[in-house]
């Protein structure tokens, strides 16, 4: 044999080789790393009850999730913790992505003074975290917090340093309160911050927290169940206290104002009994995927993770979707196939 | 370099370790009765010494093969190099065709505006690198004299072997030792200048709020991480002195001290400044340790109190949630350069080390 027949032998040894596995479909995705604990728990499971699907995912932030599965078509479905906006959908290489929400987190106030019980009001956390309100003593912090004793101490701001999800709702909740955060903070993953320390990752803004008397930060409300810190309520948009639960986050999505393609902000929610600091955690997918196999597998996993899937969500700390969302994601989920 | 007569204070150094300097330095005086021919002396060839690269010894295939594999092994070091220079570079462009050199070197880092400016990392980069060498250094000079010179051997060994461990501690524990242990320990020291009666907080290095992370969190633990590579490094080189160094010393009549300023140091300073470069190389790059207790925040501060950023922090920090491929390239043009930095110190370090070798005669110390 020639060195090429060798070659051609090999190249179509390759080509037939997955044909032997015909019944095994690989689907490949990458994304936030907010969803994964909840994520790996559902690939395991749905490949328990099916076998033949294997679906591998990488969390290696939302910002190359949506890099890998738009302009890079390395993987067959990206996830994100805050949505594509509209000049990163324009410039896709994929058309057209669908956003499906998947869970849905909440963000949490955290705060290290002698005094417990403290409540806070989405403009005095806004102007905390502007520079304006530096002392605890503060009028802003009293008023929302009649007959607490405050320490006119300094209040030591903490917030995240890495680029994440967690800081895009925060800063998006305190945009919408406070039209001068809005104007001088902006909405972003990573943003400019007028005062305060930098900590990597929640366990960074929580350690700076527990360490420095009379500090505030904001953490996943995943990651203060799972260490059981000690959060603060937070004013919501009809006028009531609210404690972060899963409950309390789930119905933020079942009372927003939800647009045809889910890219919502659901922070600062109507509703009573609403958490006022919510987000999604998108998957985003396509019909545009060559391989009809794997086009049929990630729709009927993602049908299985909307429906059976929520169920494993408040085992894991997250809140799960709201009915009303499930319903009309099912109807959207046909347009994938 | 070709006479004979210049090469005879070369050899000693480049030639064999003494067996047991440690021992002769401790008992200077019981050592002296034998002493070890000089090696220069004792070599009986004539010049021309043989090298084996080349005798040209094509007969045996097995050499061909080897010296091929040990070239291209060479040439895949400094391969990787090129390649990665060349991507930082071709990665950087977008960055630098957006912004111009004058924005890269602003102070103002937004990226919700797409502004990307340089300055405030670079300086914190500069500033924890220079905490941590001011502390490192000397530390671990001190240290090296007191292993080779003065202790008991056995104590030397126990002390190296703390030291060696703690150069194999992986660089994010250190960070978590740093925000559990260092940190408080920091911010109970500026709490406690912040109330001293003297005013010390009026001064422009103790100004600001004690936070306990921040610049001087942050030098304090590249010192830490610095310090087992200029200790093991320095110890090598003075173990190299050779003792007919010390022992002319002590045969003036030189008191410990006066051997080892005025013999030892001053013959192994070359050294010393290799083990320096090497410190200072592992402190520029320090990334997770350094993000963990500096406080993240992008300001130029004179305070050691004040809390800071630099640029290999940042770099770990964003690049995962990089909003934009301009906020992308502009990292990777952080990276660039942090690059050009190493390069230019060591390019610099070296330039030193030629101009003042040739000016000092100082005998060649092995690196």
């Amino acid at each position: 044999m020639t060195p090429r027949t060798l070659i051609r032998a090999g190249l179509a040894a390759l080509l037939l080789a997955p044909l032997a596995f015909a019944q095994t479909v690989s689907v490949s995705g990458a994304g936030g790393t907010f969803i994964y604990p909840l994520a790996s728990k559902w690939f395991h499971e749905y490949n328990v009850q099916h076998p033949n699907i294997q679906i591998n995912y990488q969390s290696i932030g939302s910002g190359g999730g949506i890099r890998q599965f738009s302009q890079e078509r390395t993987v067959d479905f990206g996830e994100t913790d805050g949505p594509m906006n509209d000049q990163q959908l324009k410039e896709s290489k994929i058309q057209p992505i669908y956003h499906l929400p998947m869970a849905l987190g909440g963000v949490v106030p955290i705060y290290n003074l002698p005094a417990h019980g403290l409540k806070f009001s989405g403009e005095t956390l806004a102007n905390i975290y502007l520079g304006k309100v530096v002392m605890w003593d503060d009028a802003a912090i009293a008023k929302d917090n009649p007959g607490v004793k405050l320490p006119a101490e300094p209040i030591n701001v903490v917030h995240r340093a890495d680029g994440s999800g967690t800081t895009y709702t925060w800063v998006d909740y305190l945009s919408k309160v406070s039209g001068e955060f809005q104007k001088k903070v902006g909405v972003g993953t990573s943003v400019t911050w007028p005062v305060g320390l930098g900590g990597k990752g929640n366990e960074g803004v929580a350690g700076l927290v527990r360490q420095t008397p009379g500090s505030i930060g904001y953490v996943e409300l995943i990651y203060a169940l799972q260490n059981k810190i000690d959060y603060a309520p937070v004013k919501n948009a009809a006028g009531a206290y609210v404690n972060a639960s899963l409950e309390t986050v789930s119905a933020a999505a079942a009372t927003a104002q939800i647009p045809a393609d889910y890219r919502v902000s659901i922070t600062n929610a109507p509703g009573k009994n609403v958490y006022p600091i919510a987000t999604f955690t998108w998957i985003l997918a396509s019909p545009a995927i060559q391989d009809p196999a794997k086009k049929k597998a990630l729709h009927d996993f993602l049908v299985w993770a909307v429906t059976k899937g929520q169920a494993y969500s408040k085992d894991l700390g997250y809140a799960p979707l709201p009915k009303s969302v499930v319903d009309r994601e099912l109807k959207d989920l046909a347009k994938l196939q | 370099m070709d006479l004979p007569s210049t090469e005879l204070p070369d050899a000693p150094s480049a030639g064999a370790a003494e067996p047991t300097p440690t021992k002769a330095s401790a008992l200077p005086f019981s050592e002296i009765a034998p002493p070890p021919p000089a090696p220069a002396e004792a070599d009986p060839e004539p010049k021309p010494l043989p090298r084996p690269f080349a005798e040209r010894s094509t007969g045996h295939a097995a050499d061909r093969i080897f010296r091929l594999l040990t070239g291209a092994c060479a040439c895949s070091v400094a391969g990787l190099i090129l390649v990665a220079i060349f991507y930082m570079v071709h990665g950087s462009i977008p960055a630098f065709r957006n912004h111009g050199l004058g924005a890269i070197l602003s102070p103002i880092w937004d990226p919700t505006n797409q502004k990307y400016g340089a300055l405030t990392f670079l300086y914190g980069t500069a500033y924890t690198s220079l905490i941590g060498m001011a502390i490192a250094l000397p530390l671990g000079v001190l240290t090296a004299v007191a292993l080779v010179e003065i202790l008991p051997r056995k104590l030397s060994k126990a002390i190296s072997l703390a030291v060696e461990l703690l150069a194999a501690i992986p660089s994010v524990l250190l960070g978590l030792w740093g925000i559990f242990t260092l940190v408080p320990l920091v911010r109970a020291f500026e709490v406690y200048i912040y109330k001293s009666p003297l005013g010390l907080r009026k001064f422009p290095l103790f100004s600001g709020a004690p936070m306990g992370v921040g610049f001087l969190a942050a030098g304090v633990l590249l010192a830490i991480m610095a310090l087992p590579f200029i200790l093991s490094v320095t110890r090598e080189v003075l173990l190299q002195v050779p003792t007919a160094q010390r022992e002319a010393a002590y045969a003036l009549g030189a008191t410990r001290w006066q051997s080892i300023s005025k013999f030892i140091l001053p013959y192994s300073w070359k050294g010393i400044f290799g083990a320096g470069l090497l410190g200072l190389a592992r402190v520029l790059g320090e990334t997770m340790a350094v993000t963990m207790v500096i406080g993240n925040t992008p300001q130029i501060k004179a305070s050691l109190f004040a809390s800071g950023y630099t640029l290999a922090s940042v770099i770990a920090n964003e690049f995962t949630e990089a909003p934009s491929d301009l906020a992308i390239s502009a990292l990777i043009s952080l990276g660039l350069i942090l690059l050009v930095v190493s390069i230019l110190l060591n390019g610099a370090a070296r330039l030193m080390l030629l101009y003042l070798g040739n000016s000092s005669g100082a005998p060649r110390g092995s690196k």
